[in-house]
């Protein structure tokens, strides 16, 4: 019954990195962070700090909130009118909601994968090489590096390694998905965010793309929002159960799983309410 | 019952047919008519002849179609490159940068505007852009001019396209999936990075379409251009001369000095003419498009 008197809230993560700027706190730490659109409160009072080096899934019933917090960290509400955000969300310790805070920046950071496979309007190659050529790398041998190693860390290269210059979109949706973690990848982000990334895809190739984030978590800080609480058991290392815009618990995934504190928790993993 | 039903859809389907059949065989009945009409000049005259001289004396039986034709494309040519880019610059910055509520009161008045009649448009040329051109524009450039020029066609007929492209373009551009900018913005592309390789990029078939149809309705533009190019058989030769567009051609001499011989006939190869170069310009189009869509699958 040890684990019974584990506090709510994880402990801070097991790895701390020190950034350039010196920064001690974890990539991401949410700080009282409440969100609006047109005047509902849709966020209340959120504070996580996200541990570092590991899978967090967020779950939680529809409309509980987990793609809006999710979309809050790379700032995607920016062009979504009638948003209203207070408090602070702290990027590698930059508050990435202060007044000044440049944006582009920050997205670098990160890499989302959508729910469904968004692959930009070009070739297979021109959309691993998407974000490195806006950031400034050039060089046809650079950039063909870049891709061919992005495209072996997805284990797409040996599929695609054939057709390079054919249109992203004549892949399959599975392909595409991890093209687009690809995509990501090639930014050489810190942080891996997925919004329900697999929940178009079909089973093996949910299986695929899961297994990659296992693969990859011991050097990104991957969140994702999942809703099948499988996935979440098979690969989350931290859970947090969101309701009603609340975080309602979050702790390591033995402890939110075996041992629920609260009661909500608890009546939704063992399926109450969905 | 079901016989009953079945018959319905039976004469529905063949009603339907029927209109769609009689609307395309329309287009083949207007060009064939213009054709058989303009028979007798092509009997007399060889094509060659008809199409690049440009001595325009019906008394005397000479029919050059060279400037007209010049004057068309030299006019159409102005009115896109002034109109499409700055079509495109203002519908990206409504689709892309300004709120939801000025893209409300835009389109509102980007509609009003293709609504007004040309001849609007016509007078307001005469009043403001050829007194313009006269005055202040040609002296840089040409010892003389009017102001009634394929200057101030072009400019009119931009005018009165800019809308038109303008309503497309913000359809074009509202139909990239939101997903896709966000997919390029959370790479940390800027606004403008994203617009360019990936909005344009992504709506590149229908800014061609668009600029097809505006085209299209440019070559066929009649009154407005006529009260401001000059209306004069030459062949044109800088923008600040007055010149002569096939549709101004037949607009006014059309029901006129019908006993010369010829003249008609003359008049009806005009329209020919004019046809078939839009139903030209219009496969070569659709050709182009789906060549793009070959290459890219966007």
């Amino acid at each position: 019954m040890e684990l019974m008197t584990e506090p709510m809230i994880a402990e801070q993560p097991k790895t701390k990195v020190k950034n350039s700027s010196g920064c001690e706190k974890p990539h991401i730490e949410v700080e009282n962070l409440n969100l609006y659109i047109q005047g509902n409160h849709i966020l209340k009072n959120i504070n996580m700090a996200i541990p570092d080096k590991s899978i967090t899934c967020i779950i939680g019933p529809s409309g509980c909130g987990k793609t809006t917090l999710l979309r809050t960290f790379n700032r995607l509400h920016d062009d979504s009118v009638d948003v209203k955000i207070t408090g602070k969300l702290f990027v590698d310790c930059e508050d990435i909601y202060a007044k000044d805070t440049e944006v582009t920046h920050i997205r670098k950071k990160m890499g989302l994968l959508a729910q469904r496979p968004c692959s930009l309007p070009m070739s297979i190659i021109d959309n691993v090489v998407y974000g490195p050529r806006i950031h400034g790398v050039r060089g046809r041998r650079k950039l063909y590096a870049i891709a061919r190693h992005q495209l072996n860390a997805v284990g797409l290269w040996e599929e695609v390694k054939d057709r390079l210059k054919s249109p992203a979109s004549k892949l399959s949706i599975g392909q595409q998905q991890r093209l687009c973690l690809a995509r990501g990848l090639a930014v050489e982000p810190e942080i891996i965010l997925g919004d329900e990334a697999t929940s178009a895809l079909d089973p093996i190739s949910s299986k695929t793309i899961e297994e990659l984030f296992l693969s990859i978590k011991d050097k990104y800080t991957i969140v994702l929002v999942t809703h099948t609480l499988r996935q979440a058991k098979r690969i989350a290392d931290y859970v947090a159960f969101m309701y009603m815009g609340e975080l309602i618990e979050f702790g390591t995934a033995d402890q939110v799983f075996n041992h629920p504190k609260h009661k909500l928790t608890r009546e939704y993993i063992s399926g109450g309410f969905s | 019952m079901l016989r009953g039903r079945l018959l319905k859809d039976k004469i529905a389907r063949h009603y339907m047919l029927t209109a769609t059949v009689v609307s395309i065989f329309v287009l083949f009945l207007i060009g064939g008519g213009l054709f058989y009409k303009s028979l007798p000049i092509l009997q007399e005259k060889s094509l060659w002849t008809l199409l690049t001289t440009s001595n325009w004396r019906p008394f005397k039986g000479d029919f050059g179609f060279a400037s007209y034709i010049l004057s068309t494309l030299s006019v159409t040519g102005i009115a896109i490159l002034i109109a499409l880019p700055l079509s495109l610059l203002t519908s990206i910055y409504i689709i892309e940068y300004a709120s939801p509520t000025i893209l409300r009161y835009f389109s509102a008045v980007v509609d009003l505007l293709s609504g007004i009649p040309p001849v609007i448009y016509g007078v307001w040329g005469t009043l403001t852009i050829v007194p313009f051109i006269s005055e202040n524009l040609a002296p840089h450039f040409v010892e003389f001019s009017t102001g009634y020029s394929v200057l101030a066609g072009g400019i009119v007929l931009a005018i009165m396209i800019i809308p038109l492209i303008i309503s497309i373009l913000i359809e074009v551009f509202s139909a990239v999936p939101k997903e896709m900018r966000e997919a390029s913005m959370s790479l940390g592309a800027t606004k403008w990075q994203t617009v360019k390789k990936v909005v344009i990029r992504k709506s590149f078939p229908g800014i061609v379409a668009a600029t097809v149809l505006a085209i299209s309705r440019a070559f066929g533009e009649t009154i407005a251009v006529l009260m401001v190019c000059g209306n004069f058989t030459d062949l044109p030769k800088s923008i600040f001369d007055a010149c002569y567009p096939l549709p101004a051609l037949i607009a006014n001499n059309y029901g006129e000095m019908m006993s010369v011989p010829k003249y008609e006939s003359a008049l009806m190869f005009a329209a020919f003419l004019l046809f078939f170069i839009i139903v030209i310009f219009n496969i070569i189009s659709r050709l182009v498009l789906i060549q793009i869509d070959k290459r890219y699958q966007l």
